[in-house]
């Protein structure tokens, strides 16, 4: 797996469980894969998981049980504003590279609803 | 943390050209350091000074708190930069050498990763492809419970289902009683297992530092700050 942008791999592999868990790839309350299973599936030093699961944790989004391993939270709460700030993310940049195409914020709307009468 | 390795203030002269100058560096046990410069930089002069192969004009190393010698040999396992082995030798062979040679070889480790390379006991190192060799000897050097695992540019000239398997075979044999150091000009493939990097050019420390840090001070991969750094 290669990694692209400028931000620390630990930060990224913290996006790719997000995303696992929105999509619903990993469920809520489910155990995550275990850090060397996880270094071998995204070649990258244990290490580097285990800073990544820390921060999940810090972040309240997993919880880990002694000599059982890391899980996915089951509180809905905190599940909702993972997928709420994920959207936000998604949103804005989306924003930001049409006002690079020129566009401004009003005009977003607009656009949007044509494409999806047309995909109809 | 305790320093499994320890370099201070070494230099290394062939003549009177300089292949290293002043390098300080130090590892921690459950490192992986990546020493990272094009061919001609220092690399497998710094490594051949570690195995004690080399003696330095200034400067001193300590391995396991002690300077290269019959100790250091012993809790080193090293992986050259080419085949270390007769071509004459099946894997068999090998296996039984290494049994011989090195008290802290794990024969069921070895058998464990020979399997995960898919190579049989009855191959002929001569019969055997650039990535079928570099696996053999990887899996060999894996199998022994060393302190320090030196690696000098073990992808270097493998295809990509041989490099993909050798970047496994390290990621599972990582262990958090001993250190790796692994050479390579090949970043991209590899820069993920590091904890640390040193960026040795012209045979000296350019830059070095926790791999991680580096990305989130310089907001670019380590591939790409080599290529602005040797490009």
């Amino acid at each position: 797996m290669n990694f692209d942008s400028g931000l620390p791999i630990y930060m990224q592999i913290v996006d790719i469980i997000k995303t696992r868990i929105v999509t619903g790839i990993l469920k809520n309350g489910e155990k995550l894969p275990s850090v060397r299973d996880l270094a071998t599936e995204l070649k990258v030093n244990p290490n580097t998981i285990q800073r990544s699961y820390g921060e999940l944790e810090r972040e309240k989004i997993v919880f880990t049980q002694r000599g059982m391993g890391t899980f996915v939270t089951e509180e809905k709460s905190i599940l909702d504003g993972l997928k709420d700030t994920m959207a936000r993310e998604k949103v804005t940049s989306f924003m930001e590279d049409m006002e690079r195409l020129g566009y401004s914020r009003a005009d977003i709307p607009g656009i949007i609803e044509k494409i999806i009468v047309e995909g109809k | 943390m305790e320093n499994i390795v320890e370099i201070r203030g070494l230099t290394k002269r062939y003549d009177r050209k300089e292949a290293l100058r002043s390098i300080e560096l130090s590892i921690e046990k459950r490192k992986v350091v990546g020493i990272l410069g094009p061919n001609g930089s220092g690399k497998t002069t710094l490594i051949k000074l570690l195995m004690g192969l080399l003696h330095p004009n200034k400067g001193e190393i300590k391995i396991d708190g002690e300077s290269p010698g019959i100790h250091t040999k012993s809790v080193i396992s090293y992986l050259p930069d080419r085949n270390s082995l007769y071509s004459w030798m099946t894997v068999k062979d090998a296996l039984q050498m290494y049994q011989d040679f090195y008290q802290d070889f794990d024969g069921k480790k070895a058998e464990d990763l020979l399997q995960f390379m898919k190579l049989e006991r009855t191959m002929r190192v001569s019969d055997m492809s650039k990535g079928m060799k570099e696996k053999l000897n990887l899996a060999l050097v894996l199998s022994r419970r060393a302190k320090v695992y030196i690696l000098d540019e073990p992808i270097a000239g493998v295809d990509p289902v041989a490099r993909d398997q050798i970047l496994d075979a390290i990621i599972d044999n990582y262990k958090e009683d001993s250190a790796m150091i692994i050479t390579t000009h090949l970043v991209r493939d590899m820069e993920n297992i590091f904890d640390q990097v040193v960026f040795l050019g012209d045979g000296e420390i350019i830059l070095s530092g926790e791999a991680e840090s580096l990305r989130e001070e310089k907001n670019m991969q380590i591939d790409d700050l080599y290529k602005e750094i040797f490009g």
